[in-house]
């Protein structure tokens, strides 16, 4: 029988980070960036919380430790990594109109090679006298469920075995949907990602609203990085571990056709399939669990080729989706 | 006489076409500017004087023959991925699948050694490489062309969905594949008969690759710059609407386009996979169907010009990747480099086609 109280927990620890990531991209892409440096910007995010509370924890003693900055020191210090690649990415295409492909190319080649270069050398480059990485103090407090999660049998763990960031994706999905479908902030937002020129001829400040989304985005998707590193993880940081999950976010994003919302259970969904192989009966086959873990990229592609097909108008993508805006240009 | 003037501080403006040398000069002081925040960087790292620096970087690429040798063969696949690429990019159609279509180009490869290796002598069995390669890589880079050409699919989506699932039936045929049992990998293939291994020029096997990749280069060039296919690409890529009004059937374009795209990028795996590493994983490619487009970028497009901006990249990755080895220090350090560079080169791009003016004296307009 399959065994879904474990089974789907395990699936929604997989999809937060996805949550994250898709939440934010879709923020982004709304202002007609499509930020393919999202990857490396969750790579940002994870490393500069590990950062944070590396040196934190190195410089007190349990005793001293305070539980306020043991969370707020690497949750600040993700904000501001993701923040910096989110104001990269929109000073080279939105001031300097650069090509957004090639940007955010170049902001994942770089965010992961951040990422990789600190967790592997912070030990070395700081001087430290410890063998590895391992947050467990920290991460004790990020991935400490809500009150009698352990008390009340499945529902306990299917609803309230989490760390409280799983939570606020959650909120932040919500929000922003809520700010995308029902403000007049989302409306100009939306506006400036169908058409640019409509916007600024209603006088709406498109490189403010592309700035301003661009760089929430990429804060969003840098929690999603710190979520997986010190919740999923436990703490400790390993070179590339984080893998596919910035490219499978973006992924989500096409899936649930540009819908924070939709994106919380459709989230949950991808990292069970990201997981199902494991689940799987296969016996000595080992091989076939390698196609499994194709279903995620299968499904999506599926996705954008039918949404593209039935052409319905509320399912595209942002009309100016990859292009950069000038108002002299006709 | 309230009424004030409304003249912005800063105006941006679009340029004339620059002379070539002056643009040159912008993205030369720009790589410039790049190399010396490049080397700020690593002194603080490591503690090297910036000469240190950049002579670690030059001993990192061309320190002894071997090391030339492999600089030279990342950058003929790092530019054969770009070439095969960049008709695509011209045609405005963002192919960010060149990962996808060199894996099952490798695998093809693969295939046809593991299956074909004892059957058939060399001489029929690198042809039969060679077609299954490039067919491998044609489906591939054909099937998001399809779609794009058929109901207009987003095409930079799917062809980086394509990518995982190349990956994953590259993951899946290892395992198939693998020897021994349980080692989750393939080894080298037909070390002994070495059946499918491409035949070496004089005493290094890195030859032949980097000469199929400087035909390949001059080839491209020609074909993009005088055939007719290269001047439908390039009207399909400024104006898919004048494209269609002066007759040019824009579906067949594209569909063309990324076959001979993929194609070529299945010829770029099977480079790796028969010419140098005779054995095929997920990370064979090394990220380089994604560096690629930014080569591509880099060098406006221009087969030529690549083969500049790949020495750049490949130099600074060997390079850096010789500075983290010296200091025992993570080997992505050359990815920060890297992503360093071509921010430099991305900004520069605005330098060339805008300018900037400043309010002139108010004045003058007072007046």
């Amino acid at each position: 029988m399959f065994d879904f109280v474990s089974f789907i927990p395990r699936a929604v620890v997989q999809g937060i980070p996805l949550l994250y990531g898709s939440t934010g991209e879709t923020l982004t892409e709304k202002s007609g960036n499509l930020n393919l440096g999202i990857p490396g910007i969750m790579y940002m995010g994870a490393i500069s919380g590990v950062i944070g509370s590396f040196f934190y924890e190195q410089s007190t003693t349990p005793e001293t430790v305070s539980v306020f900055l043991l969370l707020a020191i690497p949750l600040l210090c993700s904000l501001i990594g993701s923040l910096l690649m989110g104001l990269l990415y929109c000073f080279l295409t939105v001031t300097l109109r650069a090509n957004q492909n090639v940007t955010g190319l170049a902001i994942t080649t770089f965010g992961v090679g951040f990422g990789n270069f600190f967790g592997g050398s912070l030990i070395k480059l700081s001087g430290t006298q410890v063998p590895a990485i391992i947050l467990s103090t920290t991460s004790g407090y990020f991935s400490r469920p809500l009150p009698f999660a352990d008390r009340l049998g499945w529902f306990g763990k299917l609803f309230l075995s989490y760390g409280f960031l799983a939570y606020l994706a959650i909120i932040i999905a919500l929000a922003a949907s809520f700010v995308l479908n029902r403000t007049r902030t989302g409306l100009h937002l939306r506006a400036v990602g169908e058409s640019p020129n409509t916007a600024d001829a209603a006088g709406i400040n498109v490189a403010r609203y592309k700035y301003a989304a661009t760089c929430i985005g990429s804060m969003i998707a840098g929690l999603g990085g710190l979520y997986y590193v010190m919740d999923y993880a436990s703490g400790i940081w390993s070179s590339n571990a984080f893998g596919d999950r910035g490219w499978l976010a973006i992924a989500l994003v096409i899936f649930t056709i540009w819908r924070p919302n939709v994106g919380i259970l459709a989230s949950f969904l991808f990292g069970g399939l990201y997981i199902l192989h494991m689940y799987i009966p296969s016996g000595m086959n080992l091989a076939i669990k390698e196609i499994y873990k194709m279903l995620p990229y299968v499904v999506t592609l599926i996705v954008l080729i039918i949404v593209s097909m039935r052409k319905k108008r509320e399912n595209q993508p942002p009309a100016s989706l990859g292009l950069s805006y000038f108002r002299e240009d006709r | 006489m309230n009424k004030k003037s409304h003249t912005p501080l800063i105006h941006i403006s679009k340029r004339g076409l620059l002379p070539w040398y002056q643009a040159w000069a912008i993205r030369g002081g720009a790589i410039v500017a790049a190399l010396v925040l490049c080397a700020l960087i690593t002194m603080l790292v490591t503690g090297l004087n910036p000469i240190q620096v950049y002579v670690t970087i030059f001993e990192g690429s061309f320190g002894s023959s071997r090391r030339a040798w492999v600089l030279f063969q990342n950058i003929a696949i790092l530019l054969c991925v770009s070439l095969a690429v960049t008709p695509a990019f011209k045609m405005r159609f963002w192919n960010i699948g060149g990962e996808g279509q060199m894996l099952i180009g490798g695998l093809a490869t693969t295939a046809c050694m593991i299956l074909l290796g004892d059957k058939l002598p060399n001489a029929v069995l690198i042809p039969i490489m060679v077609a299954a390669s490039l067919a491998a890589g044609a489906i591939w880079g054909g099937i998001p062309a399809f779609f794009k050409a058929r109901w207009n699919t987003n095409e930079t989506l799917f062809t980086l969905m394509m990518n995982y699932i190349a990956t994953q039936l590259v993951a899946y045929f290892i395992i198939i594949w693998e020897v021994p049992k349980g080692a989750g990998q393939i080894g080298i293939i037909n070390q002994s008969t070495q059946a499918g291994w491409l035949p070496t020029i004089g005493s290094s096997k890195y030859l032949l690759n980097i000469l199929i990749v400087a035909v390949i280069c001059g080839v491209m060039y020609i074909y993009l710059t005088y055939s007719k296919h290269g001047y439908e690409i390039a009207v399909v890529g400024e104006s898919e609407r004048t494209a269609r009004y002066v007759g040019i059937k824009v579906e067949r374009v594209i569909i063309r386009t990324m076959l001979l795209s993929g194609a070529v990028c299945g010829l770029a795996g099977m480079l790796l996979v028969g010419g140098t590493d005779h054995t095929l994983t997920t990370t064979i490619t090394a990220g380089r169907g994604f560096t690629a487009v930014m080569v591509s970028w880099l060098a406006k497009f221009n087969p030529l010009w690549m083969i500049f901006t790949s020495f750049l990249l490949v130099f600074l990755q060997r390079g850096a990747g010789q500075i983290s080895t010296n200091f025992g220090l993570n080997q992505s350090f050359s990815d920060i480099l890297t992503g360093v560079i071509l921010f430099f080169i991305i900004g520069s791009e605005f330098f060339v086609s805008y300018q900037i003016n400043f309010r002139k004296s108010t004045n003058k307009e007072a007046r």
